[in-house]
């Protein structure tokens, strides 16, 4: 499952994720934090805010060409059932929000501008994800 | 201009997380799963992070701005609150369930799948009911 050209692909593909918030910092001034993005959408006409809008449509563009430049397969959908899919949905967006931040927006930029709260929310979401993960699949027995 | 250049980091970003196999729920999941660990999201974070910091340190430190804009746009918070805590436990354990962060669940989107499209759909829902609550 873990081999060395997917030792490649990790780390090529995480430069690339920070090349990406470096080029929208650089160019625009903005953080590339994905849930800030997505949900400012939903707060004000996306026509005063398109460049939020060309970016959530870029991700789906270099997802879709990176498969087809490199023919790999796409991966799988998630393996989890219908209520828990909702259930996680819900509180990835109401934590993210609440939060104010995910993994890209706390776990990439914030900890590259050495911000004391971005370092506290990733320590406390991935600590979180781990402490559920035991909890859910080896105590709980569930199959996600 | 600005447009453009969301456009273009926004399909690097896609492309990093489909070259990275982040977009596999299956692979985020394993992360989390110390019994039976899959150390790529850390290699991810790392391979971020090495291109990520000097870069931000470096236009950070030089009081500049940014090339198509006036001035860079950060947080304006500083302090560690409750909000800031229960928010990212919240989000972690979301995160655990189903194996997508927002960033990975938007990509996914171009797959096609019914049940890529149900979970953005509840994760907005998600954000939606916080602004709700939080607007009170």
């Amino acid at each position: 499952m873990f081999d060395s050209v997917s030792f490649i692909h990790v780390l090529g593909g995480g430069a690339l994720i920070g090349l990406s918030a470096l080029v929208l910092f650089a160019g625009i001034g903005r953080i590339a934090g994905i849930c800030g993005i997505a949900f400012s959408l939903m707060a004000a006409p996306i026509t005063t805010q398109m460049w939020r809008l060309l970016f959530l449509a870029g991700l789906l563009v270099g997802t879709w060409l990176f498969h087809n430049i490199s023919g790999q397969a796409f991966p799988p959908a998630p393996d989890t059932k219908l209520p828990l899919l909702i259930i996680g949905g819900l509180l990835v967006g109401f934590g993210t929000a609440m939060g104010n931040g995910c993994t890209s927006g706390h776990g990439i930029c914030g900890l590259s501008r050495f911000s004391p709260r971005s370092l506290v929310a990733t320590l406390t979401f991935m600590a979180f994800a781990i402490i559920s993960m035991f909890v859910f699949r080896h105590v709980f027995g569930w199959s996600i | 201009m600005k447009n453009m250049i969301a456009l273009i980091a926004g399909i690097l970003f896609g492309a990093g997380l489909a070259a990275s196999d982040m977009n596999n729920p299956e692979r985020v999941q394993g992360f989390l799963d110390l019994l039976n660990w899959d150390p790529s999201l850390m290699f991810v974070m790392m391979g971020a992070l090495l291109v990520a910091v000097p870069g931000f340190q470096i236009l950070l430190k030089n009081d500049g701005k940014p090339l198509f804009a006036q001035r860079f746009s950060l947080p304006t918070r500083f302090e560690i609150d409750k909000q800031l805590i229960i928010g990212s436990a919240i989000f972690g354990i979301g995160w655990a369930i189903v194996g997508y962060c927002p960033g990975p669940a938007i990509a996914s989107l171009v797959y096609g799948y019914q049940d890529v499209f149900i979970f953005v759909g509840a994760m907005l829902a998600g954000a939606k009911i916080h602004q709700l609550v939080s607007s009170k």
